[in-house]
């Protein structure tokens, strides 16, 4: 039988359990703060580039169903910089363009292609025919289809309260764009309408009555999302690595 | 510190733990383990000097060799171009209608196209340009806004009712809705209905197609051309009307999907490519869509 051992020793923590707890409680947060907070100070970290906005109720409203659905699971949005990445799919994604992604989209997994891009890329009627049934319009795909997202109505009376939480964590909604998201929900499903307010409020937003449904549904919502994505930085504005970093 | 009880059969110390009976060797590490890890560790020091790893406050340390993933992205694009440089500088300098007679130039703007065409085009228009329901086939003789190549340069370049200032169309607007905009009652569309689908020699009821003819006149051959022979072939420009004697429809030719169709209008999108590419790459996409099977 070995000896008990007086003091801070091995043997101590080992029979303690409530002290070993601590004790790895601390080790383990020195490794995650040496790696994270840094990232909080350095002014790099974030580029500052022109144009990057809050997300418009819409868009809010699709990215919330992107993440019900698990689209993230097949669809990462991150263009990394290497040549072949950012031949296919367009400049490198910039941490700028996710701050108020809540919580980010980056994803680790590619079994689609990468969507940070994807805005524009496509009419608003080929992503409500692919979200329906994507062999309609790309035979070899092996993503599900939404057909039943086309009709069902957006649930959206509770969206101030979103933005007003999304303002929690730190995206800079206005009160403003709090009192008047129910309005520019509708107005961006109404290309009829007066869409001036919104457009201001949210510049760049895409309007268009995306399923042609006169409720505005979850399709509506989503597409909205899928349409912005990647396209509010102007990149003629920044040609070079350094200019992301002034 | 006390001595751990010794194992007698290997010799080897413990650690002086037991459990019921049964106690831990206290074996040293493998050399080879250990001399891996130190190893590590100096590696790590080495890349310190040379690579971006303190963090400083505002900024951070960027090492000696000032490595950026960003900067060595550029330098990469910039050496592809270069390789590629005698080729893109004459497709820079020259029409597609050149290129086009370049047998060299043709046979690089083709591989490149190809790709390009199934990263970008492939998702509406289909991997061989077949189209689907609502976006053109690519591979026959019915063209839109023309099937010249400059007529396809012109058309990625700018896109049709897109957001470019010199899209094609004008953006939201494409062929009128006669019934929701109450142009055309039922009778008339189902008049015009009968009488388009006897000019494809289907079956139609004769005393529509009389009357549906007079409909037509009076309300179609402004965008069709007087033959229903297209826009493009009418000679009218930027009206992108299609031909209504054809057998491939971009939206279907049987008489519940024409009377769908004239009844609320149609205005297909596609997006003006100029921001995305560069020129030469939709150059380079301009002759292989000519080349599909279609180009005129």
């Amino acid at each position: 039988m070995a000896q008990e051992k007086k003091g801070f020793s091995h043997d101590l923590i080992e029979r303690n359990t409530l002290l070993l707890i601590v004790l790895t409680l601390i080790t383990v947060s020195i490794g995650g703060l040496v790696q994270i907070v840094p990232l909080f100070t350095i002014e790099s970290t974030i580029e500052k580039v022109d144009g990057v906005r809050p997300y418009s109720p819409l868009e809010v409203a699709g990215q919330s169903i992107y993440i019900r659905e698990g689209c993230y699971n097949c669809h990462s949005q991150q263009i990394r910089p290497f040549r072949d990445e950012v031949e296919r799919y367009g400049h490198y994604s910039l941490a700028a363009e996710s701050m108020y992604d809540h919580p980010f989209q980056w994803g680790s997994k590619r079994t689609g292609p990468d969507l940070a891009r994807v805005g524009g890329k496509y009419s608003n009627d080929w992503q409500v025919a692919h979200l329906v049934n994507p062999r309609a319009v790309v035979p070899e795909s092996i993503m599900p289809g939404y057909a039943w997202m086309k009709d069902r109505p957006l649930n959206y009376g509770d969206i101030s309260d979103v933005l007003k939480t999304l303002r929690v964590v730190g995206v800079p909604y206005t009160d403003d764009q709090i009192k008047n998201a129910k309005a520019d929900l509708e107005a961006q499903k109404n290309p009829d309408g007066d869409t001036a307010a919104l457009m201001k409020r949210y510049p760049k937003a895409v309007v268009a009555n995306f399923t042609g449904n006169k409720t505005v549904t979850e399709m509506d919502a989503l597409v909205a999302y899928l349409q912005v994505l990647g396209t509010m930085v102007d990149f003629t504005k920044y040609q070079s690595p350094k200019q992301l970093q002034q | 510190m006390a001595q751990n009880y010794k194992d007698e059969l290997s010799g080897v110390e413990t650690t002086g733990h037991e459990w019921d009976g049964l106690r831990e060797l206290n074996n040293p590490l493998p050399k080879w383990w250990l001399y891996i890890f130190y190893v590590c560790i100096a590696w790590a020091m080495v890349y310190y000097v040379f690579y971006p790893a303190w963090p400083l406050g505002k900024t951070y340390t960027k090492g000696l060799l000032g490595y950026s993933q960003r900067e060595e992205l550029v330098g990469k694009l910039a050496e592809a171009k270069a390789g590629q440089a005698k080729f893109l500088t004459a497709i820079a300098a020259k029409s597609v209608d050149e290129i086009q007679k370049d047998k060299d130039l043709l046979g690089f703007a083709m591989a490149g196209g190809r790709s390009y065409f199934n990263e970008n085009c492939a998702a509406c228009h289909g991997a061989g340009g077949q189209g689907a329901k609502g976006f053109p086939t690519l591979a026959d003789d019915v063209w839109l806004w023309g099937g010249k190549t400059a007529d396809i340069y012109q058309t990625i370049q700018h896109g049709i009712r897109s957001d470019d200032k010199d899209t094609r169309g004008t953006p939201g607007a494409g062929m009128t809705a006669f019934g929701k905009d109450g142009i055309l009652n039922r009778d008339q569309i189902d008049q015009v209905t009968d009488y388009i689908l006897s000019l494809n020699n289907k079956a139609a009821d004769p005393a529509k197609v009389a009357k549906g003819k007079t409909v037509f006149e009076e309300n179609c051959v402004a965008c069709h051309g007087d033959a229903a022979q297209g826009s493009v072939a009418a000679g009218l420009d930027g009206v992108g009307a299609p031909p209504l004697k054809q057998a491939n429809w971009l939206y279907g030719g049987d008489k519940a999907t024409l009377v769908e169709t004239i009844t609320n209008g149609r205005a297909g999108m596609m997006p003006a490519w100029s921001k995305r590419l560069d020129d030469a790459t939709i150059k380079s996409l301009a002759i292989y869509v000519h080349n599909l099977g279609g180009g005129q």
